[in-house]
């Protein structure tokens, strides 16, 4: 059996089972959908134990050069919170391992956010807009206008009604110009996906068809 | 002629004897010549000390190398404990005058010299330096940080205070969030399900954590109105999360009975895995309202084409900047940013909420102002210097080292 010519007719196949969508939803579609989520449900299941659960909690516990941690214990009895909503009785116990990701999870962003969305953005905006040449100065308006009317658009503790909403109109407007740019970016990238599908199609897996029905190729 | 035989003899032997006398003990500046030949430029002025304002766990070396001599090879870093064992650290270039050992341990007394290496052998070696590691509690590249973060959450705090008092908060309309309450209205008449999904992303992510709070208000809603809601999710700590709140949505409106935890799935920890899950439930249970607040990839468009042409109404909200333009362009509401943070506040109007946001938008406003004086004084800087030190100062308050 040739496994390459499998594979890509695989790939062709459920390729075509997901562009199916696009007519209507049909067995085809529900066929290889299922498969999808169930397939990367049981990956990452694995995934999680290979890359997570063992290096991150198991070795840690039990070092290669032998000995006991017994800190890591307590992530352990967290983990096994969780496990405890299958029990009605015991399923409140899950909220103490669910406050601890949150409360973790948003201490630890806070300052990484602040200092990569706030601080540093404050700091590249404080620049000269009367050196360098006509088009450095034009880009540095722009820049500081954009930034100063988006935040005002993103001041919620006043109205968007006389010289506050015509600020925030501009700069909802360039933040949507932004948004357009990006758009036709991202759109570009997208379609460079749709070609190297198209091209899989055309190119791989077309021309296995007539050496399949044994008319060379 | 025995004699003269004799004579030539013994002539010979003092020759003989005068040469290898030569070879043994040759002049005194030949011999200086050769070593100077052998020797090899090894580190000096070696300086080992603890790496300041970090956690500990690291000794900072700094050396110069002697200026005359054979080059050596490379460099290698020696370091030896209290209980004698010696160790190879490192080898570095020819060069180096600097290394960072990040493998100490903290109270640890070492001894750390820099060897030269030249065809593989020990030929030079530098003065010791001793060392011992330690901790430090402040790290002040990150105190103007610290600052203006505690005046942000005392602002916060005092608007959490006065809300609590009573005092009614202003916050100004946001489009998307006043149509929560229709859309969920419009597909109780229409008798279907409501679709709510919180992105891609983990509960560590704040995102994630202001789509949860706003699940909850649309869980009541959803609860008072008797239509289901349906909250597929990318992550087993979210589903968790989401079974919770919606519970309590459910039962904050009296009807802890309508509550299916069953409607709140795990689907698959794959992005695209979930997104074509999603779509399935899309088409299939054809729900009249669709949220999708949360932190989404490239996703986005697929899931919000989907709702569209099934014919939801679709209000969106993330903060990923590559992300709200699909919104922008397919759903019926998009909230942009930091209004999807706002939202939870507005929706439940709660002092808490409101404080915070009135609190970071004091601290929008110092922001704002520190922009526009910053610009003005780096402008004019550039014609009167004294306000280039203004807006340098300006700078140096909000950098991060």
């Amino acid at each position: 059996m040739n496994w390459e010519i499998l594979g890509i007719w695989l790939g062709a196949g459920l390729t075509l089972c997901l562009y199916s969508f696009l007519y209507r939803d049909n067995p085809f579609y529900k066929f290889a959908e299922h498969l999808f989520v169930g397939m990367s449900a049981a990956y990452w299941v694995i995934y999680s134990i290979e890359n997570v659960l063992i290096p991150n909690w198991w070795q840690q516990m039990f070092p290669a050069g032998g000995g006991f941690n017994w800190v890591w214990i307590f992530p352990g009895i967290f983990a096994l919170f969780m496990l405890a909503r299958i029990i009605p009785k015991t399923a409140g116990l899950s909220r103490m391992a669910l406050g601890m990701i949150i409360g973790t999870g948003a201490g630890l962003n806070m300052v990484s956010f602040f200092q990569t969305n706030a601080m540093a953005q404050v700091k590249g905006t404080i620049i000269s807009v009367s050196s360098g040449g006509v088009w450095i100065i034009f880009s540095n308006i722009l820049l500081v206008v954009g930034v100063v009317t988006g935040l005002v658009y993103f001041f919620f503790s006043k109205a968007h009604t006389g010289i506050v909403g015509k600020t925030a109109n501009v700069g909802i407007t360039i933040l949507m110009i932004a948004f357009g740019a990006s758009f036709g970016y991202t759109i570009m990238a997208r379609i460079s996906l749709l070609i190297g599908r198209c091209q899989f199609l055309l190119e791989d897996w077309l021309p296995t068809i007539p050496r399949l029905l044994g008319l060379g190729g | 002629m025995k004699n003269l035989s004799a004579f030539l003899i013994i002539l010979l032997l003092i020759s003989a004897g005068a040469a290898l006398a030569d070879n043994a003990d040759p002049p005194e500046s030949v011999v200086t010549e050769a070593v100077e030949e052998l020797e090899v430029r090894r580190a000096i002025d070696l300086e080992a000390s603890d790496t300041p304002e970090d956690e500990g766990g690291s000794v900072s070396l700094t050396w110069l190398m002697e200026t005359e001599g054979v080059t050596p090879d490379s460099l290698g870093v020696m370091r030896s404990d209290p209980f004698g064992g010696e160790e190879h650290i490192t080898t570095l270039p020819v060069g180096t005058v600097m290394y960072r050992d990040q493998s100490a341990n903290n109270g640890t007394e070492y001894n750390y010299w820099v060897v030269s290496y030249l065809g593989g052998t020990i030929e030079a070696c530098s003065d010791r330096a001793v060392a011992i590691s330690s901790a430090q509690w402040i790290y002040r590249g990150r105190i103007g940080m610290l600052i203006i973060l505690f005046l942000i959450m005392a602002v916060i705090i005092y608007y959490i205070e006065i809300g609590k008092r009573g005092k009614e908060l202003f916050i100004r309309e946001i489009a998307g969030l006043t149509a929560v309450d229709d859309a969920v209205g419009r597909a109780t008449e229409m008798g279907k399900p409501v679709l709510f999904i919180p992105g891609i992303m983990d509960m560590d992510n704040i995102q994630t954590i202001a789509s949860i709070v706003i699940l909850g208000r649309v869980a009541r809603k959803t609860a008072e109105y008797g239509s289901p809601l349906l909250v597929p999710t990318c992550r087993s700590v979210v589903m968790s999360v989401a079974q919770e709140i919606v519970k309590e949505g459910y039962l904050q409106a009296g009807r802890s009975d309508a509550y299916n935890k069953e409607n709140i799935q795990y689907l698959t920890d794959d992005q695209f895995g979930y997104a074509a899950g999603v779509d399935g439930i899309m088409v299939r249970e054809k729900p009249a309202a669709i949220f999708l607040l949360g932190c989404f990839y490239a996703e986005s468009l697929i899931l919000a084409e989907t709702g569209r042409s099934v014919g939801a109404i679709q209000i969106a909200g993330t903060a990923m900047p590559s992300q709200i333009p699909f919104f922008v362009a397919a759903c019926d509401y998009t909230l942009i940013g930091e209004e999807l943070f706002a939202a939870s506040a507005y929706l439940s109007r709660e002092p808490k909420l409101l404080g915070s946001l009135k609190g970071q938008d004091a601290g929008k406003l110092f922001f704002l102002i520190l922009i526009i004086v910053g610009v003005i004084a780096a402008s004019i800087g550039d014609f009167w210097s004294p306000m280039k030190s203004v807006a340098e100062f300006l700078r140096n308050l909000v950098t991060v080292n």
